[in-house]
């Protein structure tokens, strides 16, 4: 048996829009809230995961409450950050380097399109660059290849912005329908604005401590795993400017989902509750089927069904997943670990799932970068 | 005033001094695979023994969307046609599209390439790129 990493204690900074907070105090919120609940404030690492908060940025969070010393280590991988620090942070306690470590993200994102140095020049000129186009083609071909209709996409959104109603921690905390998704203006079809999670600000933070005793009820982490892609997608989260014909090249996602699983001990038939990347309504479904949920084709029946929804079998974001918290890049993986947390310790209040014991959290995104965590308890 | 010359968005990109437009791209003599645009390195198996090609600009529509809103770093027209078009060659490339509203177009139909104009620079020159149009 592998040394067992616990969970000692979870921070958040809420998700949204914060004009007069600079993106180190919102790191300052999530890191104190983390370090109290883990009780002994001391760590002998901090990794910090941004992709737009500079130089150093983890650094400034931890210089101005008194911190430093320690190693800190800023990682970035898209929208993946916050994962690929935590999995560098428990890597490092399973090897026996450190004890206690502090993982945190911070995140304040311009508006609008996320604009990105990935992109050379001449294909932003050349309006190839436009990231929401490519989520408006992955959603065609899942329509055609796994008989999505427009109304479902519409759904998850339901589904979604109706669990963020109970969260806190959420930027939009309002219901909508179907007919208002529909209604809201069209950016590249079939996506409709309430499709797309906006990009946005906030911070979250975990600390990871080699657990003292096999007795601990704490939150154990089982699995937290990065990839990258593999070649030939052409619409893959790598987007490159050409693809090969071939239709079976596992994503990173599944290939991510497939190590965790490993790791973890667990299938997909033994989750209680997912947080998945739902950066556009599309997303959510395709996450279905390449984290092993479902098969491709049944995703649309999973949804109308209501197995995803708080409620059902196996609820999918029931912390209103990124369409009702918004996007702060390198905070969201860390946020989805928070919620699940609470989740398994049974602190999730109005959204709670009754007896959750095992949780899996998923991101993927540019570069391209996948992550899946498993925890349970 | 000098009469505006065309310049390609990015050199290597594309060609159409013989009237047709083609896609300048690579195939790696050690895998096979093609790619699009062509790079000095197999982006499958890392082979540098990579010979360049012409890829035709005739193809099938793969999957296809309309851009309404100008994305960051973008000063041409809008709306704007965007997919996928896959070539005989075996590659499926990321272009624009010459499609209208999109709404009549079908998985699959005959598209052929084209030259298209994007916005003046700031020498007075007409940068233009690759496009694909539904085959007449």
């Amino acid at each position: 048996m592998s040394t067992d990493v616990r969970v000692a204690g979870v921070g958040i900074h809420p998700f949204g829009r914060f004009p007069d907070l600079t993106v180190t105090e919102l790191g300052i919120a999530a890191v104190r809230a983390a370090l109290d609940e883990a009780g002994d404030p001391r760590f002998d690492a901090a990794f910090c995961g941004t992709a737009y908060a500079g130089v150093a940025a983890g650094h400034k969070v931890l210089s101005a409450i008194g911190r430093t010393g320690i190693p800190i280590v800023d990682v970035e991988a898209g929208c993946a950050s916050g994962a690929a620090a935590l999995m560098l942070a428990a890597g490092a306690i399973r090897a026996g380097q450190y004890d206690t470590v502090l993982v945190f993200g911070i995140e304040k994102m311009p508006k609008g399109i996320i604009r990105s140095t990935f992109f050379e020049p001449w294909r932003e000129a050349a309006g190839l660059a436009a990231t929401p186009a490519y989520f408006a083609l992955r959603a065609q071909r899942l329509q055609r290849e796994a008989n999505v209709t427009k109304e479902q996409l519409a759904q998850v959104v339901v589904k979604n912005r109706r669990h963020g109603v109970h969260n806190p921690d959420a930027m939009f905390r309002r219901e909508t329908t179907v007919e208002e998704v529909l209604g809201s203006r069209l950016v590249c079809e079939p996506l409709h604005l309430f499709m797309l999670c906006s990009p946005n600000e906030g911070a979250a933070a975990v600390v990871l401590r080699r657990a003292a005793d096999a007795a601990s009820d704490a939150v154990r982490l089982d699995a937290a795993v990065l990839r990258s892609h593999l070649p030939g997608s052409v619409l893959g989260e790598a987007t490159p400017m050409s693809g090969v014909e071939d239709d079976d090249i596992p994503p990173p996602s599944t290939l991510a989902a497939r190590d965790a699983y490993a790791a973890a001990g667990v299938g997909p038939t033994d989750l209680d509750v997912v947080e998945c990347q739902d950066t556009d309504a599309a997303r959510e479904l395709l996450s279905y089927e390449e984290l092993g949920l479902c098969e491709r084709g049944e995703q649309g029946r999973l949804l109308e069904e209501g197995t995803t929804a708080l409620g059902g079998r196996l609820p999918v974001n029931p912390s209103g997943g990124l369409l009702s918290k918004g996007e702060p890049l390198g905070a969201s993986a860390l946020g989805q670990v928070v919620e699940l947390t609470r989740q398994l310790r049974g602190t999730a209040d109005a959204r709670q799932i009754e007896g959750a014991r095992v949780g899996l959290a998923h991101t993927v995104g540019r570069g391209a970068n996948a992550s899946v965590t498993i925890v349970s308890r | 005033m000098s009469t505006p010359r065309r310049v390609p968005v990015r050199s290597g990109l594309f060609d159409d001094d013989a009237g047709d437009v083609v896609l300048l791209g690579a195939r790696c003599r050690t895998c096979g695979r093609p790619q699009f645009p062509r790079s000095a390195t197999c982006p499958y198996c890392s082979s540098v023994d990579v010979e360049p090609v012409r890829l035709a600009g005739v193809g099938t529509l793969w999957g296809w969307t309309t851009v309404h809103t100008a994305p960051p770093g973008y000063d041409g027209p809008v709306p704007f046609g965007f997919g996928v078009v896959e070539l005989s060659a075996g590659l499926r490339v990321i272009t624009r599209l010459e499609i209208g509203d999109g709404a009549a177009l079908q998985f699959g139909q005959p598209m052929q390439a084209a030259i298209v104009a994007l916005h003046t620079d700031h020498d007075g020159d007409t940068v233009v790129t690759y496009s694909f149009a539904p085959t007449p």
